[in-house]
């Protein structure tokens, strides 16, 4: 029998850094930034919490204070993606840049930070693995409710993650309830469905994008600091990270620009990507490959069914791609 | 009334676009209780100037009072905050959002749909307006989005308020609705500026008219004390002649033979219902009709743009050997000599790319011509600088991308491409729609010309005037059905009127 209640969790653990990365950027493009550079800012949001993590477990030794501990790399990892989000709005917005271009930079260059930081610890810690651990971190990012063990399954579907899972959560559908109910929601649309219309209505379209931008980053950059300090446990290898970033990207088009739909979407992608390890394959390697493939062959059905979607209320935000300057036209 | 202080007062406004310069050294007094009307040729400087009272574009030089008090409109929303209103000649509409969530964009407050529906009825009821709250504008006809333009500029309450072309895709019923309103508003003591390219409308809705001239301020005066000739003279800068040719047909034959041609649209309504005419080389067949007749798509069904039910549609050749045209592919019945110049009301979203320079815009049409894999590009190069010549299209150069043009000039290109390239039959609709006077009457005699050539030139209009001075016959339709087939030379204005709106009209 396929065992869903261990399946479960892991695709969970599996899905919210997807879930982070799409929220994040969700928003960003309401603000009509095509932000492709969302891969390279998660990097940048793990890379930085490990340093931050890294000089505090270094400097505090053994007496860590647990509030510190996670306080630390929260705020390293915020910065970090900030200065990522700033960089793509100052390019963009500011200097109107070519959006896909500037994205794709951005990515290369959160990748390229990521892995030189991540290589020069590694050669700091002076081991033989070419990785940073960081137990103790990860521990009191990873701390659970304590008595989700003793309530059998539903403890473990539900209960059985950290906080920053929660905050995924939380996250998506506040974005969400934004978008749709609040002033600022709709403001923010208009910016990116027709920023001549929202300036012309007395909207600021430079202060909506750079701060969606940046709130977005930040988002995305919670999913790079979960995937280190909570799914690989503390552990930073250069590009373990992997296409995560990517696929929050292609996630967004999935989930037709909601973040409430990218709760269970981010999940089924998770459970996607891990399926191989699930599913017995025997001791035929070539299958597990083919699982493997699983979320890619998923993600580019998607593609193609989304791009068929007719329905004007389900297209991305008309200017979304496009600089604006108000005396062009 | 010269005493009032003016509620806007601009003074040496100077705007500059790089090398063109929009506005030069322009002054305008815009009084509250009245109505202004500016005027001036296509790519005068008229949307500039009002762009820089509404915030959008900010003037080189010069000063902006309002109510006598020197002011800095840096961005719309100071504009917001000073009472300026305006509408804008492409509407600012976000497509996906209701009336309702366009109309309260942008305004402080706790957001609350409910309420705004509320004020939103109260003002459709207080004006006469009919808008539906909860409808997306992209489920809008023209008109539609065009009321929820004004209404959300009077739920602000804007005081000063500018209407850029409101009517320009509006029909005749349309706009005296609209003009009820204006009235209205300048009897509340509110300053209001149109502008409009259509003499008519001049006479009947403004007491004052501002005329601009190649970005120049050329005067102000009372409507009442001038007329259309004086004003378009001042628009143009010489005396032009207002009457419009209509040369005999020569050597006419039959071209175009519709029989009972039947076409529904997707929603399954009847849009033409068993229409027959003929078009003649040489002639001028004009189409008359309340707009959505289905005007549109009796161009589209011979052009085979559109599915047609029942009926034939057949192209003549001259030996009167007849070609049946429904079933062939739109390229199959381009290459017989069919052009389809068709404005629609959305200038720039069918026919043009706004990113594209003039002579590309222009290959649009003839990328095909061109030898092996090239395409000939000298050809539409030296087509886009004869029609900048001869249309006066307003451009820096044929090298402008098409959408920094303004309004008019726009659709001087778009015109301009499709008539200058009908071999043997010029559909064409609205040619003139946002045109200036003096090009208006530059199309009447490029149409002239093709007819001259012995062109079956078909000819939708919404201008009865037009109509009747150009069109050798017309047909009126009414409901999709054929109301009557009179000669321009002998019919007036009445019967074709009455045709319109009944079926036969008054005189059968
Ligand atoms: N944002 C812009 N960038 C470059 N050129 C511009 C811009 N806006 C206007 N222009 C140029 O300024 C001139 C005046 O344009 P404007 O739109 O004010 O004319 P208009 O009087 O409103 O004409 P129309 O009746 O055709 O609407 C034109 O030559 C136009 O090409
Ligand atoms: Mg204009």
């Amino acid at each position: 029998m396929f065992d869903f209640i261990s399946f479960i969790p892991r695709a969970v653990m599996q899905g919210v850094p997807l879930m982070l990365g799409c929220t994040g950027e969700t928003i960003t493009e309401k603000s009509g930034n095509l932000n492709l550079g969302t891969a390279g800012i998660m990097y940048v949001g793990g890379i930085s919490g490990v340093i931050g993590a890294f000089l505090y477990e270094n400097a505090a030794g053994t007496e860590m204070n647990p509030f510190l501990t996670i306080a630390i790399p929260l705020l390293c990892c915020i910065v970090g993606s900030i200065l990522m989000g700033l960089i793509y709005c100052f390019l963009t917005v500011t200097l109107r840049a070519n959006q896909n271009v500037t994205g794709l930079a951005l990515t290369t260059f959160g990748v390229g930070l990521g892995n030189f930081f991540g290589g020069s610890l590694i050669k700091l810690v002076k081991t033989d693995i070419p990785s940073v651990v960081l137990t103790r971190t990860s521990q009191a990012f990873s701390r659970t409710l304590p008595f989700a063990d003793r309530l059998g399954w539903f403890g473990k579907i539900f209960l059985s993650y950290s906080f920053l899972a929660y905050v995924a959560i939380a996250l998506a559908l506040f974005a969400s309830f934004v978008l749709n109910r609040t002033r600022t929601g709709l403001e923010l649309r208009s910016v990116g469905e027709n920023p001549g219309t929202a300036d012309a209505a007395g909207i600021n379209v430079v202060r909506y994008k750079y701060l969606t931008t940046c709130i977005g980053s930040v988002v995305s950059g919670l999913g790079g600091l979960y995937y280190v300090m909570d799914y690989a446990s503390g552990v930073w290898s250069n590009n373990a990270f992997g296409d995560r970033g990517w696929l929050a990207i292609a996630l967004v088009i999935f989930t037709i620009w909601r973040p409430s739909v990218s709760i269970l979407a981010s999940i089924l992608f998770g459970g996607l990507y891990i399926l191989n390890v699930y599913i017995p394959t025997g001791t035929n390697l070539a299958i597990k490959e083919i699982y493997k493939m699983a979320p890619y062959i998923v993600t580019i059905v998607v593609l193609v069914i989304s791009s068929m979607q007719k329905k004007r209320e389900n297209q991305p935000p008309a200017a979304l791609g496009l600089s604006y300057f108000r005396e062009e036209r | 009334m010269e005493e009032k202080i003016p509620a806007v007062m601009m003074r040496d406004i100077t705007k500059r676009f790089g090398s063109v310069l929009a506005n030069d050294k322009c002054w305008l007094n815009i009084y509250r209780g009245e109505v202004l009307a500016l005027l001036g040729e296509n790519g005068s400087g008229k949307t500039t100037l009002m762009n820089m009272l509404s915030g959008i574009y900010f003037p080189d030089e010069g000063t902006i009072s309002i109510d006598g008090k020197e002011v800095t409109i840096a961005d719309p929303s100071d504009a917001l905050a000073l009472g300026i209103g305006m509408i804008h000649q492409h509407f600012k509409l976000v497509d996906v959002f209701t009336a309702a969530q366009n109309i309260v964009l942008g305004l402080p407050g706790k957001l609350d749909l409910k309420e705004a529906s509320r004020k939103i009825r109260e003002i459709c009821e207080r004006y006469g307006f009919d808008v539906d709250p909860e409808q997306k504008v992209f489920d809008m006809s023209v008109s539609q989005k065009q009321t929820v333009e004004i209404v959300k500029v009077l739920y602000r309450g804007a005081d000063i308020l500018i209407l850029d072309e409101p009517t320009a895709v509006l029909t005749p019923q349309e706009t005296e609705k609209l003009f009820a309103v204006l009235r209205n508003m300048r009897d509340d003591g509110k300053a209001v500026v149109i502008i409009t390219h259509k003499m008519h409308e001049v006479e009947s809705i403004s007491d004052r008219v501002a005329i601009l001239r190649k970005g120049h301020f050329t005067g102000d005066m009372l409507t009442k004390d001038t007329n259309a000739q004086e004003m378009t003279n001042m628009m143009v800068g010489r005396p032009v002649e207002l009457n419009i040719d209509r040369p005999e047909p020569e050597d006419s034959r039959p071209r175009i033979e519709l029989k009972d041609v039947t076409v529904r649209d997707e929603e399954g309504l009847l849009k033409l219902d068993h229409v027959s005419f003929t078009a003649m080389s040489g002639e001028v067949l004009g189409i008359a009709g309340i707009s959505g007749c289905g005007q549109k798509e009796l161009l589209e069904a011979i052009a085979g743009l559109q599915p047609v039910e029942e009926g034939s549609i057949s192209y003549i050749e001259d030996d009167g050997k007849h070609e049946e045209l429904i079933g062939k592919d739109p390229l199959d019945i381009k290459k017989l000599g069919v052009a389809l110049s068709f404005v629609p009301e959305d200038r720039l979203g069918m026919g043009l790319v706004g990113n594209m320079d003039l002579s590309d815009n222009m290959m649009l049409r003839s990328y095909r011509n061109g030898k092996g894999l090239f395409t000939n590009r000298k050809d539409p190069h030296h087509l886009a600088e004869m029609m900048v010549d001869f249309l006066e299209i307003v451009t820096p150069s044929v090298e402008t991308p098409v959408r920094r043009l303004s309004g008019g000039n726009v659709q001087k290109v778009l015109v301009g491409r499709e008539i200058s390239n009908a071999p043997k039959v010029l559909l064409t609709a609205y040619a003139t729609r946002g045109l200036d006077i003096n090009s208006s009457y530059t199309i009447y005699d490029l149409i002239n010309q093709q007819k001259q050539r012995g062109v079956a030139v078909i000819y939708v209009g919404e201008d009865l005037d037009v109509l009747l001075e150009l069109c050798d016959r017309i047909v009126v339709l009414c409901g999709g059905k054929v109301s009557g087939i009179v000669d321009g030379r002998k019919t007036d204005k009445n019967e074709v009127g009455a045709m319109m709106t009944k079926l036969g009209g008054v005189s059968e």
